[in-house]
């Protein structure tokens, strides 16, 4: 804990990450309390305060029907977190259990699980979860089913060197000659190993998985109206710049916000877990 | 003398794309039950090959290995793992990082069901004061063990599954000189109080003069020569066993002494 | 007389860390007179290879290091260097040669290259040709058999015991007035140890070199120092002449330590103190070894 303040301390950059993501968490937890019109985040529309320049009590402006741009922020946060909780929630395990499993059985399971991950990382994320959600229902569920897809394969990647590296340490040959069993030696010794290394790219992908989530409501395939959402409130906005620029400004200014400060915390924690590059 | 583990006509072979590499070639030796057996040479002598064989990591492409009589199968039964067990050369490696003391300690005793689930804890105990550590030591993590105390956990873990024979694969030439000495002292006397048989496997001459019973000499996989420890000092047979006991570097006036004789002798060969 | 080509006087380092300041050394002073082989042995964690990182000026850019103390090469005081001046010194009047030979040398160049680039550093101007055959005459000076194959090679083709050689030609390449060896060939098997160390003391000797020997391992530093500092926990205990240490040992730590190491004569494992009171007893310095050559 000591360790983990000093190095905060030491680099500002760091702590920035850290605040920056407390504020996003904290927001997006208390959006009820703090949101000035949490009933904005539905299907509102109050056309006497309709595409208002931010100004008291509208912090952000308002949007074409006179919803509080702030409010949504916070709202589409909370959607933003949860999608990207769920998703590596479900994609972490099961790359990391492949992963896990490829490097160190290694032989023909390694080679058939590892041409899987190949192919799948081969397909740019972006195509991948735009094709499956053209095929499904444009809806949160298959949004998030989406981008699981294509996210489990990194982990996978990610897992594989370091179980193969891991794997040549002493405390393998010592499990092995103790008389361990497979499952003990992958899960109890070499995972453990390999936490900080996934947790900091958890850290990092949770700014991206909202990028990219944002990016698929911009092209208008994820979260649908009136929920609201970063992605599709720049792509609303963008009709209106430069007159109404605070409709696309704030709300790109909040996924900034939160993959930069993710970002940032995965550097930090990467320094306090003691990671390798 | 009937041997507690006997190597007979064991080859090993590594295949490394189109060449075939020949790591122990042809090697016959017995482990007498009791003793401390160096095995020495340097890089490419076989000897880390032998020990792994040993241990049943791999088994030996030609040639027996023999437990108490019964030869060995490429897949070993749990029964012979815990007979057989390691104390590795570098034991910031050979601990994980990531797990307590306790823990690297507790898990020989769950794999081979020793003493009961509740008695565990009190057997990690005790053989944390029998390599010389306070007991409550199993709660602390190896990054916060000095290099000598962590070398003395992994001697503990390899007596913990009551083990018969432990093979020591240079077990202190990652420790200090006054480290050293203390963790010799402490395998000499846990080898006299629970009967082990120790393998020794090393580089280090003056080591294995003040340790070993019996001397096995390697070279490229070959088994150069092989008798008691005074026999080899005094009257080495071989080449290259002599040219091995030369090459230490020493400190006394005596060794060198030692070391000129040794010499001579070639010099007057060649 | 000239000034001693080395000298370190109250040297004091010290780092902070998230647990607070520690205390690497405190205060060491040694000399290294010209041709002198001078060795600084202790244990890991004495402070012995962050004194070697000073000398090289290596430590000085990290911010979280507080040197203290003076360190004079050829009379001139580090500390008024500026970086960019002693980075010319590394190199060209300084080098150095590490534990592990073969991952000193990169992988991915030909021994010629790298060859060329160390002679660069003190004839920026000289030519490939020049610099080749240069080099085939420093390595066949370190009884390295082909010299023109080996300049043709990788480090990954050479052995061990080759690379160490290559390294001893590279680090006495631009006639270094001293040479910082950290436990040179450790990494390598005891016979081909011990002919690098009589090649590596061969070529000093001839070159009128002088040696800071940084080693953990008695046996090396007697074969190869004229004079020995004795260093415990940051702190010099003792200091004698090679023959002088080994005959009379006098400092507890010194004693501990020697007696702690096993003899091929035999005698058994004696019993030891790794930590005693007494390691800290007051520096001991033997007759015949006070002062460096030129002070006044």
């Amino acid at each position: 804990m000591k360790r983990a303040a000093y190095i905060l301390v030491r680099n500002p950059l760091s702590l920035t990450g850290v605040i920056l993501i407390a504020l996003v968490v904290f927001g997006a937890l208390f959006a009820d309390l703090i949101a000035p019109f949490p009933e904005h985040r539905g299907a509102v529309v109050d056309f006497a305060n309709f595409n208002k320049p931010p100004e008291w009590p509208y912090l952000f402006g308002t949007d074409l029907v006179g919803r509080d741009l702030f409010s949504r922020i916070l709202y589409a946060y909370r959607i933003s977190l949860l999608l990207g909780v769920v998703v590596l929630a479900i994609a972490v395990p099961i790359g990391v259990t492949i992963g896990l499993v490829a490097g160190y059985v290694g032989g023909w399971v390694e080679y058939v699980l590892m041409r899987i991950t190949d192919v799948f990382l081969s397909i740019p994320p972006l195509v991948l979860a735009m094709s499956m959600m053209g095929l499904l229902e444009p809806t949160l569920t298959n949004g998030m089913l989406a981008v699981t897809a294509m996210w489990w394969p990194w982990y996978t990647r990610l897992v594989y060197n370091l179980t193969r590296s891991e794997k040549e340490e002493g405390y393998v040959l010592a499990a092995e000659v103790i008389g361990a069993s497979r499952a003990h030696t992958i899960f109890r010794e070499i995972l453990p190993n390999c936490v900080p290394s996934i947790v900091t790219k958890m850290t990092l992908d949770l700014g991206f998985v909202i990028l990219i989530a944002s990016s698929l409501s911009f092209l208008g395939l994820g979260v649908q109206p009136p929920t609201p959402d970063l992605g599709s409130m720049v792509a609303d906005g963008a009709k209106y710049l430069p007159d109404s620029w605070w409709l696309t400004v704030f709300p790109g200014l909040a996924i900034l916000v939160a993959v930069f400060g993710f970002n940032l915390l995965g550097d930090a924690l990467r320094d306090i877990l003691g990671v390798d590059q | 003398m009937t041997g507690l583990l006997s190597l007979r006509n064991v080859s090993k072979v590594f295949t490394l794309g189109q060449r075939e590499i020949r790591a122990v070639d042809d090697v016959s030796f017995d482990v007498v039950e009791g003793e401390c057996l160096a095995i020495v040479g340097e890089s490419g002598s076989g000897k880390s090959t032998i020990a792994n064989m040993i241990l049943g990591i791999y088994p030996p492409s030609m040639g027996t290995i023999a437990w108490r009589g019964d030869v060995l199968p490429a897949r070993r039964e749990l029964r012979h793992r815990r007979a057989i067990q390691l104390v590795q050369q570098n034991p910031l490696s050979s601990l994980n990082p990531r797990r307590s003391v306790g823990a690297s300690l507790r898990l020989p005793l769950d794999v081979h069901g020793i003493g009961d689930r509740s008695h565990r804890a009190d057997r990690v105990a005790r053989l944390l004061e029998e390599v010389g550590l306070p007991a409550d030591f199993m709660n602390r993590s190896p990054a916060a063990l000095s290099g000598g105390q962590r070398q003395r956990v992994a001697i503990a873990r390899a007596l913990a599954s009551e083990s018969d024979l432990v093979v020591l694969d240079e077990p202190t030439s990652a420790l200090d000189v006054l480290v050293q000495a203390r963790v010799l002292k402490l395998l000499a006397d846990l080898r006299d109080k629970r009967g082990l048989t120790y393998v020794f496997i090393t580089h280090d001459l003056s080591v294995v003069r003040n340790i070993a019973d019996r001397v096995a000499v390697f070279e490229k996989g070959c088994l150069r020569e092989l008798g008691t420890t005074e026999a080899i000092f005094a009257n080495p047979q071989h080449a290259y066993t002599r040219r091995l006991i030369a090459a230490v570097p020493v400190v006394a006036d005596a060794e060198v002494a030692l070391r000129n004789r040794l010499m001579e002798n070639d010099d007057a060969a060649a | 007389m000239s000034a001693p080509t080395l000298r370190i006087a109250d040297l004091g380092l010290g780092f902070r860390t998230w647990a607070g300041p520690v205390e690497v050394l405190h205060g060491i002073s040694l000399h290294i007179n010209k041709g002198e082989r001078v060795a600084l042995v202790g244990e890991s964690g004495s402070g012995k290879s962050v004194t070697a990182r000073i000398v090289l000026g290596l430590l000085q850019e990290l911010k979280s290091a507080r040197i203290s103390g003076t360190v004079e090469f050829e009379g001139r005081d580090l500390d008024r260097l500026s970086a960019r001046e002693r980075h010319a010194l590394r190199g060209t009047r300084m080098s150095m040669i590490f534990q592990d030979p073969t991952s000193s040398l990169n992988p991915v160049y030909r021994i010629a290259p790298q060859f060329h680039e160390v002679l660069k550093r003190a004839e920026p101007a000289i030519s490939e040709a020049a610099a080749r055959a240069r080099a085939a005459a420093l390595l066949s000076a370190v009884a390295i058999p082909e010299p023109e194959r080996a300049l043709d090679s990788y480090s990954f083709q050479l052995s061990g015991g080759m690379n160490q050689r290559v390294m001893i030609a590279m680090a006495l390449a631009n006639e270094p007035a001293l040479l910082i060896a950290d436990e040179p060939g450790t990494a390598l098997d005891v016979t081909v140890q011990a002919q690098t160390l009589a090649l590596m003391r061969d070529m000093v000797e001839e070159h009128h070199t002088s040696v800071l020997f940084i080693s953990h391992n008695l046996g090396v530093v007697r074969e190869f120092a004229d004079r020995v500092y004795v260093i415990y926990k940051g702190r010099i205990v003792e200091h004698a002449t090679a023959e002088g240490l080994f005959a009379d040992p006098r400092h507890p730590y010194t004693r501990a330590l020697l007696s702690a190491v096993p003899r091929i004569t035999g005698g058994g494992i004696p019993e030891i103190e790794d930590v005693s009171e007494d390691y800290f007893q007051p520096l001991v310095v033997h007759e015949g070894c006070g002062e460096p050559e030129g002070a006044a």
